[in-house]
């Protein structure tokens, strides 16, 4: 890991490496972020235990007409009185499993293929580097469309195989981003001298390179995840994935295919569409939170006025001025994080 | 010698574009590749297959575009088939589509294709010019007011396109009544010719969905303009242009300058992102365009529609990010001499 800095005072915001460790900065977006996240894990978790009804009973009482919110009902019913907070709660754990089993699987992929090739160089660099920027440029939403439109009925109520295929289309940015930064470490002291001390390739790989990898790794697996919830509701928007499986996409489905949003139905795909919008945000947080601890200077921008007094600077600019950032002391003491 | 160097400096950029049109024909390929083999890689042959998924509701005309679709009944040999795929694409053939036989592939989706194209490119110019420009003054602001604007960007980056498009159909049309809910044109009349009222008719109903794609789109040109130009404004080309006392405006304009070429690349990357959403956003508003027909080809299990769509969205894709490539190599001179 980089080395210990000059002991920064007392800012919050300074990862400060202690024994080998990385402190993340606790800046807002970071906490938002995870807060927002781990309550919708816990969601995955016990929504469908929690669940009032049974989202996939039906009736036909009301002669097709959707009921709006009621004490019975939170959020009301679709036009077979199915319970819509239910099948919200149900279908929760469906779109949190799919993405982030995409995002694990990609995760891996990328790391595998774009070290591998940052690392290797030459034609295996080559090829490698071929291939990612193929699945790059390949629009990835027609791709799954196709290949969900072949998958044997069966195939579309198992999370894990939709993850899969997702992770299959998602795992090229991380790749490319992570094959750069490999280039970059490459020829770093520490790596060659690891070589000459003779370690061997994997070796190296994993535990001098990758360990240093590590914010960029969990910034591609975050932007996987975001991409693989986006990507699984959209499937289940369109109705490629079995549309009784409930998911967050699924209830969005039979919204559109009843004409919910020229009929005034809102309560019918708000809540799904909000936890999509939601969930995404929390990721897109917590990408920010990671890229501002790799970059400082976007940490530093997002310093307020009075933020900028507290952190010790005694006369802060009245406005930033370009080409002047102002780098709190503390905040430009840290190293290099990677 | 001096004047050989010129010319290779003059051919620099040619070549790079070769290099790229190379690649995307690499692609090209490779998507054609992946379009014949999926049918193939599930169990049975393809019309087997589709059948098998149609679940009875197989009429005498289906059967019959499938097979013309796959060739008679996919007994061939496999390699056979895939030159006969090849053969056929090349005469801008994709086979029959099953849900309207016997209307070709190709009759359906140059149908749409106007409609999709011109949405969605004029949506996605528009929100590249204003995403852009928004993150610079975003970044040349930084501290005030504006940085606000980035906790909304997120939302809309993070809500899917058709979760936008149903509100805005609900708000804007549904309650206020200010834009038409369906379709690209007034329906039940016949087509009157591209007179002015026809062409306000159009633009009309382009509005709401072109707002949803740009406001959904536009949020990641901002976030990315912002953070590269918060790394411009710290070079020292930039303090120096402020010490030697130019104005503000200029000095902005060269740091833009530059902070707008990592957008143009990274352009590339984006356009199958806002292409996919901008389809999801014309079902949402029964736009006739190809994400229109795409939910119908999905609805009524056509399969050689599906396979249809997906090359020529791909080969839409594959000459946005060619012309994208072509804009960058002119726009940035150190791609011209590392060539």
């Amino acid at each position: 890991m980089s080395v210990v800095s000059a002991d920064p005072p007392d800012t919050p915001d300074v990862p400060v490496v202690k024994r080998g460790r990385v402190q993340l900065p606790r800046s807002p977006k970071l906490l938002i972020g995870l807060g927002i996240l781990v309550a919708f894990l816990l969601l995955a978790i016990i929504g469908p235990l929690i669940a009032p009804f049974n989202p996939s009973s039906s009736l036909t009482t009301t002669n097709g007409v959707p009921q709006a919110p009621s004490a019975a009902h939170w959020l009301g019913t679709t036009q077979v009185q199915q319970d819509v907070l239910s099948q919200l709660l149900v279908g929760g754990r469906s779109t949190i499993v799919v993405a982030f089993v995409a995002g694990a699987i990609a995760a891996v992929l990328s790391i595998a293929i774009g070290v591998t090739s940052g690392y290797l160089g030459g034609l295996a660099d080559d090829l490698l580097s071929m291939l990612a920027n193929i699945f790059l440029v390949m629009p990835a939403l027609p791709l799954l469309i196709v290949i969900f439109g072949f998958l044997p009925p069966s195939g579309g109520t198992n999370d894990l195989l939709i993850g899969l295929i997702i992770a299959f289309t998602g795992w090229a940015w991380g790749a490319r981003v992570l094959r750069a930064q490999t280039l970059s470490l490459r020829g770093r002291d520490y790596v060659v001298s690891a070589q000459i001390i003779g370690e061997r390739t994997w070796r190296i790989i994993g535990w001098e390179i990758v360990p240093n990898l590590l914010p960029i790794i969990a910034s591609s697996f975050l932007f996987t995840v975001l991409y693989g919830v986006g990507t699984y509701t959209a499937l289940a928007f369109l109705g490629l994935v079995n549309t009784e499986h409930w998911s967050w996409g699924a209830i969005m489905f039979w919204a559109q295919a009843s004409s919910a949003q020229v009929s005034g139905y809102w309560w019918w795909y708000i809540p799904a569409g909000l936890a999509v919008a939601l969930l995404g945000t929390s990721l897109a947080l917590l990408n920010f939170g990671i890229d501002e601890f790799i970059n400082p200077r976007l940490r530093a921008a997002g310093l307020t006025r009075r933020r900028a007094r507290q952190a010790g600077q005694a006369r802060p600019p009245k406005r930033f001025v370009l080409g002047l950032t102002p780098v709190v002391r503390a905040a430009s003491s840290d190293g290099k994080p990677l | 010698m001096q004047s050989r160097a010129a010319g290779n400096r003059r051919a620099a950029p040619m070549r790079m574009i070769l290099r790229k049109l190379v690649f995307y024909l690499v692609t090209a390929f490779a998507a054609v590749t992946v379009d014949f083999f999926i049918p193939h890689a599930m169990p049975g042959n393809p019309v087997e297959a589709v059948l098998a998924r149609m679940q009875g509701n197989v009429t005498q005309a289906t059967i019959k575009s499938l097979e013309l679709s796959y060739g008679i009944g996919g007994h061939q040999n496999i390699l056979i088939q895939y030159l006969h795929f090849w053969q056929k694409l090349l005469h801008g053939n994709l086979g029959i589509s099953t849900s309207s036989y016997p209307a070709s592939v190709t009759s359906v989706i140059s149908g749409a294709l106007p409609w999709t194209l011109g949405l969605v490119g004029t949506a996605t110019l528009i929100s590249f010019a204003l995403g852009t420009l928004l993150g610079v003054l975003v970044a040349w602001r930084r501290g005030t007011w504006l940085d606000n604007l980035l906790p909304v960007t997120t939302f809309f980056q993070a809500a899917p396109y058709f979760f936008i498009a149903f509100l805005a159909l609900q708000l804007f049309s549904s309650s206020l009544g200010w834009f038409p809910s369906v379709g690209a044109y007034t329906q039940g009349t016949e087509f009157p010719g591209w007179n002015g009222a026809y062409i306000v008719d159009v633009l009309h109903h382009a509005v709401l969905p072109a707002v949803t794609i740009v406001v959904c789109s536009a949020a990641g040109w901002i976030v990315g303009t912002r953070n590269v130009m918060l790394t411009t404004m710290d070079e020292d080309y930039v303090l120096i242009a402020q010490a030697k006392g130019l104005s503000r405006r200029r000095v902005i304009w060269y740091a833009a300058r530059n902070a707008v070429l990592p957008s143009v690349s990274g352009f590339s990357l984006a356009v199958g992102f806002v292409v996919s959403g901008a389809l999801l956003t014309e079902i949402v508003f029964s736009y006739p365009g190809l994400g229109w027909i795409l939910l119908q080809a999905v609805g009524n299990r056509d399969y050689p529609l599906l396979q249809g769509i997906f090359l020529i969205i791909t080969f839409a894709v594959l000459a946005a990010n060619l012309i994208a490539d072509c804009v960058y190599i002119f726009l940035d001179p150190r791609i011209r001499q590392e060539a």
